[in-house]
Parts: structure tokens; sequence; C-alpha cells
């Protein structure tokens, strides 16, 4: 803040700041915004859910299949496959939560790094733009013939990609395949609660 | 005429002959139905108490049921508390409700301290360790423990079996309680298959 100067007034003399205060000022409080204290840390996974893991699904489509564990991905979200040729799940990522991780484990070490990586990126799943807008043309058509939907190559050969090591592995044990095949379910008296996984 | 702590059983030469006929004609009756579990066991039942009673007639025979006793030496089952589902002998009574126990055996995880257990949380087992001397130390009972192969015997009797077989089920894991389900199918399939043959082949 600048000085300002000394002016006499009659026998006294004081200071007259150079930029005076404000004559007017706001009626209201202003409210100040709350100042986030929260950081956006990476989701921590758990300790079952390793690679390789077999997970039963609990809710959504596939609810009760057994899957394969790939890799975990941000925010609590797991990249899981069937594999589809089994149990017809695809590659999908579910939520962590709503996930039961047995101790059993599918050996995934000869997987492909870099078709995995491809999958996790974050666009990988999202749904493309329609190339082309509805015309009117388009639905007054619509009664004629529905459109079939049709399954992206490059996925397809994705899911061929990654199932077709994790196939040959499952192969090698007695029962495993069809473990996965079959659902999950309670029978009369189980205790999930109780039970070993 | 019946003499506390012991079976009275009239009619000359009761059931076990019966039975062991009835079992034989087990294997030949038709397997379909359920009745030959019914006559099994009516046949000796009524063999046991006769309608019309005549004790002059019968040769009584007295003897002694074979009871499971509070005694130095018996050994019982801890069903509740911190050494539930251990074994222990009995080393003293102290008094008609609760007994001293003291299960020194051989396996580290199965040793029940010395201490007064109430008898409410007793099972009696058919095992003893005789003449297992009043009120004996640790030592002592230890010694008759291994010299009678407690541990052995009780992992032979059923109840060990069962609790055994009912602890390994329940810590299957999801993959394994699947192929006991896979497996056990199999196993009922080969049953079945030999039983048709059987039955095709009586038809014939």
């Amino acid at each position: 803040m600048s000085d300002g100067q000394t002016k006499q007034f009659g026998k006294s003399q004081r200071v007259v700041p150079a930029d005076k205060a404000q004559k007017w000022y706001p009626v209201d409080d202003q409210s100040q915004p709350k100042k986030v204290r929260k950081t956006l840390r990476p989701a921590k996974v758990r300790e079952t859910l390793v690679p390789g893991t077999i997970l039963i699904l609990l809710a959504g489509r596939f609810r009760g299949k057994r899957v394969i564990l790939l890799k975990s991905l941000d925010q609590g979200v797991l990249l899981v496959t069937g594999p589809f040729k089994i149990n017809g799940v695809p590659l999908r990522r579910v939520n962590a939560r709503y996930v039961i991780a047995t101790s059993k484990k599918v050996d995934i070490s000869g997987l492909d790094a870099k078709t995995i990586e491809k999958v996790s990126a974050p666009g990988y799943f999202t749904k493309d733009k329609k190339a082309e807008k509805k015309t009117e043309e388009a639905f007054f058509k619509q009664g004629e013939k529905a459109e079939k939907k049709v399954v992206a190559s490059a996925r397809a050969s994705d899911q061929k990609a990654i199932d077709q090591t994790i196939l040959a592995s499952i192969k090698k044990e007695d029962f495993l395949g069809s473990y996965l095949a079959t659902t999950f379910s309670l029978r009369n008296g189980d205790k999930p609660h109780e039970m070993k996984w | 005429m019946v003499v506390a702590g012991a079976e009275v059983s009239t009619s000359p030469r009761p059931a076990v002959g019966r039975l062991s006929e009835n079992i034989a004609s087990v294997g030949t009756s038709e397997f379909r139905d359920n009745s030959w579990t019914i006559e099994l066991f009516r046949q000796p039942l009524l063999d046991l108490y006769p309608l019309s009673t005549n004790f002059a007639m019968a040769d009584i025979d007295v003897k002694v049921a074979s009871w499971k006793l509070v005694e130095v030496g018996r050994l019982v089952l801890i069903r509740s508390g911190p050494y539930e589902g251990k074994l222990a002998a009995i080393v003293e009574i102290v008094d008609h409700r609760r007994v001293l126990v003291d299960g020194p055996s051989t396996e580290e995880k199965k040793i029940v301290p010395r201490h007064v257990l109430p008898l409410a949380h007793a099972t009696l087992t058919h095992f003893t360790i005789p003449q297992l001397p009043r009120a004996a130390g640790t030592g002592p009972v230890k010694k008759l423990w291994a010299k009678n192969e407690i541990d052995g015997k009780w992992a032979k009797s059923s109840f060990a079996q069962r609790t055994d077989r009912a602890e390994r089920r329940k810590n299957l894991s999801d993959f394994e309680r699947f192929k006991v389900l896979r497996l056990r199918k199999q196993a009922r399939y080969e049953v079945q298959k030999s039983h048709a043959k059987v039955r095709a082949s009586a038809k014939a």
C-alpha cells in the first residue's frame, strides 16, 4: 500500500491514504466455495483378485457364470473372459464388488500382452458413434427387416487371440472345462458366508 | 423282575438267528420296494417282546448291560468350550456333575490340559484306559495313553471318521465341491448300470 500524503488540517495534520477504503460494501455475505480435500486415488483391488483367478459373477446378464480374471483395470473394474467358447462370456469389464474370487487359478502366463493392453485401453468397450444418422426414410423402413447386429470382427479376433492360450491351459486339467461351463447357484442349506471358495 | 442296570431278555434264544436270516433274505428279495426294511425290524422286535410272556416256562437269561460309566480311566469327548471336539481321560471324579480330566495326546494339536470339566459338556465314549490309578498325574496318564494306543483307536472309531469327513467336506473349495459332485454322479451311474443288469437277468 502506498503511503499517501500528509495533509494539514488547521492545527493538526493527518495522513490521507492514497487509495481510500471502499464506500460501499456488499450487504450479503458472499459464500466461499468449499475446497475439495479428496483425491482420486487408484482403486485398491482385493488380494484374492490375482490375474488368472476363476471368479463367480454375481450380478448382471452373466450372473452365476464362472469366468477367468485377466486384469484389474482402474477404479475397481475387472477385465474378464469366459472363455467365450466354454460359457459364452465375452471379454468384458465387471465390477469387482459383484464377484466372488475362488481359490482356483488358471495359468495365463502365455497371454499376449499387446492384445491385453489394447483391450484394457479406455475407449475399447465404448460404443462407436453411429455412422449414419437416422433418417425419416430409415424410420419407415424399420418394419420391413430388422438390421442384424454384427459383432465387430476386430473384437472377435481379439477374443480368439486371448482365449486360445487360456483354452490350452484349461484342457490340461480334468473337470476344469466343465467347471467353467456350469453356472454357480446356491442349493438348499447352502450358507455362502460359511463356504470356502 | 427287571434288575437295575441289567437287560432282561426272555424267550429262548431270541433275535439273533432270525435277524441273520432276515438279512440273508434281503439280497434275494426285490429291490424295488422298501417293504423288506420294515420286515427286517418287525420280526425280531416281536421275538424280543412276545405278546404272551410266560416267564415260568422260558429260561431267563440275565446279562449285565455294558453301560458307559463315569469312572476313572473313561475317555470322554469334550463337546463345548475351548477344547471342543477333543478327547480326554477322566482322572478323578470331583462330584456328581464335574470330573477332573486330562488329555495328554501324542499329537500336539489334540492335547487337553488337566482341568475340571462339567459332565454336561462331555460325552462318554466306549474307550477306557484300564487300571488308570485315581488322580494319576499327567506323566503316568500320558504313558498309559500311549500304551493303550488311544489316539489310534479313536481315529478308527466311526464317530471320529464321520467328523473328519464332515470337516473335510466343509473346507472344500468351490472347484473341489464341483469335482465331488461329478465323481459322485459317475459312481452312481456305474452302480445303477450294474443294478439294471442284475434286474434284467432276473427277469429273463
